[in-house]
């Protein structure tokens, strides 16, 4: 089964990636490089993205002629997906553990920064007959 | 670590993206379809079903030739199998709609496999090349298109290089065939002062398949299939059939000068390393010295154009074996030509880098604000990254910080973000 690891954060979150010390930055990068390697070494890897920045992002809906109508105006308190990995696993619990791990990438200062990551299960294109 | 316990259910695509590369007759093939798929276009004058009929033959070959060993004559064996494709579409077609006199006529009259071989010309991978590079098709069209029929990839190959799902690419191929029906282009060679227009766009596809190769060719992706050694092998064989134009073999030096510095372009984690910092030691001399050679045989025939530019900019660098060699004077008047020949907000960003150079940043940064209203670049984030750079020379850090963050919040690559942002953390000092 399938199951999508989203990592959110707030405009301000994303923001302060951006300052973080170049330590901790290489810190944060080798993390999620080893964690993917890891991922596409036990064989559970579908993909992966990470996105451009909430400072990149519209809100776009279709005008009156189907025309698109951009707003980049967001609520402060807004979450933006930062980026996903899908993983094939035999349980949830085993999605969990996954996205546990992702949860300790490092933050500023080098320690285990723990956000939070959204996990779902992604539908398939068939029915699960349990065979 | 193993921090979970799974059966390997992800490897499959791997597995796929492995296959056909490194079977022993995979460059054979390659070399061959071209010459087959340019051989039954032209009997059955049908571009779109003969290049499905010839995928199909390479496709037999994949399956057929690691057992039963590769053919005494493998262009005829697969011609052979293209050709019986095409026919049995044909009969079934004329099954369907027996009105078609002519499609009934066609296959009455088909000649002998062998027939076919002999009339073999070797413009034909000529005249793919340039109906693939077609005007009438978007880029990714006729990169697509380029390197399936001119490149003998498969569809799946294709679209593991560029990360797409193999349904997406299919879908590519297939409408770019459409249009290239829909436009009546015959199967016959441009007219000479056709071929002269046309064939900028032809070296363009050549390069934008180089580019992509190069940009993506970063750890990760090392199972992709590797799209600037594939750029360079069509260039190369283009180079062959256009031998007397400077242009082309500009290009093919461009590239090798390029793909020289692939290994000192990154670190050891992925990071990227800006041409100023690589270890040169890392550098392929060998694909220099080829580079620097067919630059200078180019260069001393005909007119100098927008590939032989940037190839003697490129070896202006490689020629440096440390960083304070560089001459500077030289790439700023490469880039003052460059502008004349080839005008573009990439070669102003460009000439304006290699004028802080030689006359100091604020030079630089001077040339920079005349692209502030240029809508083609004013939001692209190298204007940004180069500014930033130039602040840092002169000494502002904090506007020089400002722009490293404008810059990495623009760019769509990864690691080039996690290089913009490190650069603004180091200026920070934290």
């Amino acid at each position: 089964m399938k199951y999508i690891l989203m990592m959110t954060g707030k405009k301000s979150d994303f923001e302060g990636y951006a300052s973080w010390s170049k330590a901790d930055l290489q810190a944060n990068v080798s993390f999620m490089r080893a964690f993917s390697k890891e991922l596409k070494d036990s064989g559970v890897f579908v993909s992966t993205e990470g996105l451009g920045w909430p400072s990149e992002a519209k809100l776009v809906r279709a005008g009156k002629n189907g025309e698109p109508i951009t707003d980049g105006v967001f609520p402060e308190s807004k979450e933006f997906l930062a980026g996903y990995w899908i993983i094939d696993v035999e349980s949830p619990d085993q999605a969990y553990e996954v996205a546990a791990r992702a949860s300790q990438a490092p933050g500023p200062g080098g320690k285990p920064a723990n956000m939070p990551i959204e996990v779902r299960p992604v539908l398939s294109g068939h029915a699960d007959l349990g065979l | 670590m193993r921090i979970w316990a799974s059966k390997p259910c992800g490897g499959k695509k791997a597995e796929m993206a492995d296959h056909p590369y490194d079977a022993p007759f995979e460059h054979l093939l390659r070399e061959l379809a071209p010459q087959v798929l340019g051989a039954v276009a032209r009997r059955f004058r049908d571009f779109s079903s003969a290049e499905d009929a010839v995928q199909e033959a390479m496709i037999s070959a994949f399956t057929q030739w690691p057992q039963k060993g590769v053919p005494d004559n493998p262009r005829g064996w697969l011609i052979q199998v293209a050709c019986r494709r095409m026919t049995d579409q044909v009969r079934s077609e004329i099954a369907r709609r027996e009105r078609e006199t002519v499609v009934a006529a066609e296959a009455e009259s088909l000649p002998p496999t062998l027939e076919i071989e002999a009339d073999m010309d070797p413009d034909d991978t000529l005249i793919l090349l340039f109906m693939c590079c077609h005007p009438a098709l978007t880029p990714s069209s006729a990169i697509a298109l380029t390197l399936r029929a001119v490149g003998g990839l498969t569809t799946a190959e294709i679209a593991n290089a560029f990360l797409v799902p193999e349904a997406t690419m299919a879908q590519r191929i297939s409408r770019a065939k459409q249009t290239i029906k829909d436009s009546g282009v015959p199967f016959r060679l441009p007219a000479p002062h056709e071929r002269t227009e046309r064939l900028p766009a032809v070296l363009h596809v050549l390069y934008l398949i180089f580019s992509e190769g190069y940009a993506s060719s970063i750890g990760s992706h090392l199972q992709r299939l590797d799209l600037a050694r594939e750029a360079i092998r069509l260039t190369r064989s283009t180079k062959t059939l256009l031998a007397d134009n400077p242009e082309v073999a500009g290009l093919l030096a461009l590239m090798l000068l390029t793909d020289a510095r692939r290994r000192a372009r990154t670190g050891p984690d992925e990071e990227l390393i800006p041409l100023d910092k690589q270890d040169r030691a890392l550098w392929d001399r060998a694909e220099i010295s080829e580079g620097i050679e067919l630059l200078t045989a180019a260069l001393s025939r005909a007119s100098v154009g927008l590939y032989q530019l940037q190839a003697a900019i490129a070896a202006v660098h490689d020629e440096a074996e440390r960083v304070e060699n560089t001459d500077w004077p030289q790439i700023l008047a490469l880039y003052e030509l460059l502008k004349q020949v080839a005008p573009s907000p990439m070669v102003t960003l460009n000439h304006a880098i290699a004028a802080a150079m030689v006359h100091g940043p604020a030079k630089g940064l001077e040339l920079l604000r005349a692209l502030d209203s240029d809508p083609r670049i004013a939001r692209h984030y190298r204007l940004d990254a180069v500014r930033a750079h130039l602040f840092e020379k002169m000494g502002d850090h904090e506007a020089a910080i400002k722009h490293y963050r404008i810059a990495a919040a623009r760019t769509t690559s990864l690691p080039e973000r996690n290089y913009l942002i490190t650069q603004a953390a180091r200026l920070a000092g934290n």
